[in-house]
């Protein structure tokens, strides 16, 4: 293996991830209680860092350390997009954890740790640069879903994600391993060159992209691997579970999409029929089993996964056609799907109910009478997550649709759009309680909404991102366009 | 054609009142959103003298680049289809604002910023000419009416408000897909027009079809998918109410008249006794339901179901007195059903009931309220010298030309209109009043009066006078027809129109055109227009 100290360079956005967590983490027992909040703007401002570096090797195409890792506009797109989610879990555990009188300077190291995974996802083009990548960003997770120690739900997410995390990455690295067998090489560039001299007839080989799309199917929570999803987000400090639903799930596309089309490009017309079944599993269950939810957590927990079921079906038209715009509306899907499930999810982790949180949606009942503002913006979220104009949401499914179509599955346009008709009775569920129904007088103590400075900056962050990229989203397409080009 | 945008300007002001709702002071609320819709007519009203009647093009074009990497555009413009109906919106909303005045006293702010959201999306709708832009419009005025019908309606509200969100969302989902599918299959381009004059194999066509009925029928509502329209329309509040029946179930009917017909001309054709059947079936089913109800909105809500299907069988008759009729009926429903629930919100604000029961005897009291009931009632039931009797004759004319027994049939429902509005009248305005809702009863006052006004001004005058409509839309309609039935053409343009003064010239090109457009291959056997035109020397 070669090393040259310039390739340092490339990856220094990783190092300073890194860094910093270790900073923080070094820090947090020396420093006094008062002074803790500096770990807060240390975050912030490697944050801020990462972002311009990113954003200025945007554009620049270098494979290094002998191929593990590549520095090309698709990652700095996802890299981006997970700056930007991290900066906002930042801000908001700010309040939240203050309000759950949690404390832990780990939290901020153990999300930047969380952080440099996904980098590594997004950005490596070995697979088992991604696997350690996975590792590393589901291992601080796993950390960060029992934060409430005290807390038997916590706990048990924490446990669940474990065993579930750690069996996936089991298949993950089996596929890996019979990819290697069947190709000799765990570079992606290079098992495409295998892939294209050899055919598609060896059985090792779709054995392994089955394996492979299991693994990944368990991080991305398609089903039939969601089982953890609705259990994980519901136990987990809801800061943790917004993180989960849009970082963690946005870099395993990033990584996902980069083996399947990079990799396994030659096989693409086998994993987007496998992809295709695991789309209709996702829309139907995602969907239906939202319905039935009263917890807002575990209905918020569904509707990512319906929304993942939605990604897939720009992912499944790529196998179909040629694969730029199908990919390219995949990641613009997921950076709009950004916008509003984060929104939502700071809003349920600010809604109190005396000591603990109101996350059934029962809890929202009045909320447009008490807090107009906060309950206008959660209506724009909802709207938005049922994919009605003029939302992000909406844009979102255009584009996704508008692959589909072109790949000639209007059919499989049309059903999700079905699905996506039937979600807008769960997101209008949260919107009639808060506007139509007068709050209960009870002896339970009103759920309010806890309003801090750094929660009205997500809040606009995220609303400005879904309602003015519902209505101009030419930047972002333009990016994700960009993005996808540098995918081999 | 100016290049002032009047169109964003029409679209743009009410969603701008929309914010300035909320920061104005409380006294102000209503007077601001007043200002606002009033602002919105007076610009609209130039654009009925601005418009050139004799040509057939889209009018008032505004174009610019929206999402360029999936050739979406923001296109506006108006024909002569779109023309009244943008205006009649104009028209009812300071009345809407009129009359929710004083019913209205909970979140005041939050329900007039909804009224001029509605206003400005329903003007994108029938302005857009581009697909997506229209589908942004149309979609984007779900969560408003919800919320107009769910926050401020009545005990029901929330079963009616979300039984109305599910059908219409339900039923436009497969509008998206069918606009993708055109989109690849036209040349891959949004824009309606250009769409319009493309040719598609009558598979595709009759798939397409489905999917622009699914979405433009749950809205009309057409018989088998009304269910919603009674329950939303006895919820909402009185300005929901008339914008539901005057503005949002025209956009169904404008969608077939917009996308169906030009589009799919030979699924139109081929669907045509499908739509007549539906159509006869709502307009008597309507009229009957209507007989039987005895809540004011209910009635008023059935006999909306009966009118709009004498709109949706004018449209389908492809001849000029059909869709000329349907139009007309569409702008004619409008005024007179807005003005018969804005009665009903009247009288609901003194009596807090909407039963016919606990309203009867009101010309007593009420002399000037019950006057304009009985004129909108008269109209509605189509007496010569309102405007709905040149709609509906104009549509049963049209009807004539396609089959006798369809007429017949939908005759019926003028019969049943009669029976079950002068029977309400009859108890409305002529009964006993109870003496303890006497207090009650105070007559209209000057608020009240000039909301009334407007609409009874204008049924006689439509009533009287409806070439200046008929001539604005009639190069438009006929280019309509020239494309869902080209052979047809010249024989329904040299037609004179009944209530139309001057009868149109002969017309010596229509020769040419038929030339040009020689008799189709296949027969219309469904078609008596086209065997006679086969007559013709």
């Amino acid at each position: 293996m070669t090393f040259s100290a310039a390739d340092l360079f490339f990856v220094l956005p990783e190092l300073l991830v890194i860094t910093a967590a270790c900073v923080v983490l070094v820090l947090d027992p020396v420093l006094r209680p008062s002074d803790k909040d500096s770990l807060v703007w240390l975050s912030l401002g490697t944050l801020a860092i990462c972002m311009g570096l990113t954003a200025s090797q945007m554009g620049t195409q270098a494979s290094i350390f002998s191929g593990l890792v590549v520095t090309d506009s698709y990652g700095a797109f996802w890299k981006l997009l997970l700056y930007f989610v991290t900066g906002l879990t930042v801000l908001l555990s700010y309040s939240y954890l203050k309000e759950e009188r949690l404390y832990f300077g780990e939290y901020y190291g153990f999300m930047l740790l969380s952080l440099s995974g996904m980098m590594v996802m997004v950005s490596a083009s070995d697979l088992l640069t991604i696997y350690l990548g996975t590792e590393l960003m589901s291992l601080s997770l796993y950390i960060m879903a029992g934060l409430r120690r005290k807390e038997p739900r916590s706990l048990e997410a924490s446990a669940k994600y474990f065993v579930l995390g750690a069996f996936s990455s089991g298949i993950l690295l089996y596929g890996i391993s019979l990819l290697y067998g069947a190709t000799g090489s765990t570079r992606l560039p290079a098992i495409a060159s295998a892939i294209a001299t050899q055919g598609f007839t060896d059985p090792l080989l779709l054995f392994s992209t089955i394996l492979l799309a299991v693994g990944f199917g368990f991080k991305l929570a398609v089903v039939p691997f969601h089982m953890w999803t609705p259990d994980v987000y519901q136990g987990a400090p809801t800061s943790v579970t917004a993180f989960m639903a849009v970082a963690s799930k946005a870099a395993s596309f990033g990584a996902f999409l980069r083996v399947f089309v990079e990799g396994l490009g030659g096989v693409r017309a086998d994993w987007s029929a496998i992809f295709l079944l695991l789309c209709l599993a996702t829309l139907v269950v995602g969907n239906i089993v939202a319905l039935v939810q009263t917890n807002i957590k575990r209905m918020l927990a569904y509707s990512s996964i319906a929304h993942a079921g939605y990604a897939l079906v720009g992912v499944v038209a790529a196998g179909r056609v040629e694969h730029s715009s199908g990919i390219a509306s995949v990641l613009l899907y997921i950076a709009l799907y950004t916008f509003m499930t984060f929104g939502a999810f700071a809003i349920v982790a600010m809604l109190r109910k005396g000591a603990i949180e109101g996350e059934e949606i029962e809890d929202f009942t009045g909320l447009a009478k008490r807090h107009p503002l906060p309950a206008l913006l959660m209506l724009v979220f909802m709207v938005s997550l049922a994919g009605l104009p003029p939302t992000a949401g909406f844009i979102g499914k255009l584009y996704v649709f508008r692959s589909a179509v072109e790949a000639g599955m209007a059919w499989l346009a049309a059903i999700a759009l079905i699905f996506a008709a039937i979600s807008a009775y769960y997101y209008l569920r949260v919107v009639m309680v808060m506007y139509m129904r007068e709050p209960l007088d009870g002896p339970d103590p009103v759920p309010r909404l806890v309003m801090s400075p750094t929660l009205s900056i997500v809040l606009a962050c995220t609303v400005a991102g879904v309602v003015i990229l519902g209505i101009y989203p030419n930047p972002l397409v333009n990016l994700a366009v960009q993005a996808v080009l540098t995918l081999k | 054609m100016t290049g002032f945008p009047w169109l964003t300007l029409l679209i743009v002001l009410p969603l701008l009142g929309a914010v300035v709702v909320f920061l104005v002071n409380e006294a102000s609320v209503r007077s601001t959103a007043l200002a606002v819709t009033i602002a919105d007519l007076l610009i609209s009203l130039p654009l009925w003298w601005l418009f050139d009647a004799s040509s057939g093009q889209m009018q008032f074009l505004e174009s610019a680049a929206w999402i360029p990497s999936l050739s979406i555009n923001y296109r506006l413009g108006l024909d002569g289809i779109s023309l009244p109906l943008v205006i009649m919106t104009t028209i009812l909303m300071p009345l809407c604002v009129l009359i929710s005045w004083h019913a209205i006293e909970t979140r005041l702010r939050s329900f007039m910023a909804m009224l001029l959201i509605m206003e400005g999306a329903m003007i994108g709708v029938f302005a857009a000419l581009d697909f997506v832009l229209f589908y942004v419009f149309w979609e984007a005025m779900l969560i408003p009416m919800y919320l107009l019908i769910g926050v401020w309606g009545g005990p029901n509200r929330l079963y009616a408000a979300i039984k109305f969100f599910l059908y219409t969302l339900a039923g436009s989902v497969l509008l998206l897909v069918a606009i993708l599918v055109l989109y690849f299959q036209g040349g891959h381009t949004f824009d309606i027009l250009a769409l319009s004059r493309q040719t598609y194999p009558l598979s595709l066509q009759t798939w397409l079809f489905f999917a622009f009925f699914a979405a433009f029928a749950v809205k009309v509502p057409m018989f088998p998918f009304h269910t919603w329209l009674p329950d939303a329309h006895v919820e909402a509040p009185t300005a929901g109410s008339v914008i539901l029946a005057s503005v949002l179930l025209k956009m169904g009917t404008y969608g077939f008249i917009r996308f169906s017909l030009p589009m799919l001309p030979d699924a139109s054709r081929l669907f045509t006794p499908l739509i007549v059947v539906l159509s006869i079936v709502a307009i008597i089913y309507g009229a009957y339901m209507a007989l039987a109800q005895s809540d004011l909105k209910k009635l008023i809500a059935y006999s909306s179901v009966s009118h709009m299907g004498f709109v949706t069988l004018g449209l389908f008759m492809f001849n000029i007195q059909g869709i000329e009729g349907a139009v007309l009926q569409m702008v004619n429903h409008g005024i007179t059903t807005g003005g018969l629930f804005l009665c009903v919100g009247v009288i609901y604000e003194r009596t807090h009931s909407r039963q016919i029961a606990d309203n009867i005897g009101l010309t007593k009291p009420m002399p000037r309220y019950a006057t304009f009931l009985v004129i909108f009632a008269l109209s509605s039931l189509g007496l010569p010298g309102t405007n709905s009797f040149v709609g509906e004759f104009m549509v049963l004319a049209g009807t004539f030309l396609w089959s006798k027994v369809a007429t017949a049939f939908a005759s019926l429902g003028i019969i049943l209109a009669a029976a079950y509005l002068l029977w309400m009248v009859q108890r409305v305005a002529f009964g006993t009043p109870a003496p303890h809702m006497l207090p009650k009863l105070s007559d209209l006052n000057q608020r009240e009066l000039v909301m009334l006004l407007p609409l009874a001004i204008l049924i006689f005058g439509i009533g009287l006078f409806p070439n200046p409509l008929l001539s604005r839309m009639h190069t438009s309609v006929e280019q309509v027809i020239a494309r869902v039935v080209p052979s047809s053409h010249q024989q329904t343009s040299t037609r004179s129109v009944p209530g139309r003064p001057t009868p149109l010239p002969e017309n010596n090109l229509g020769a040419t055109i038929n030339v040009v457009h020689p008799p189709s291959a296949k027969p219309h056997s469904n078609l008596p227009l086209t065997e006679q035109q086969r007559e013709r020397p």
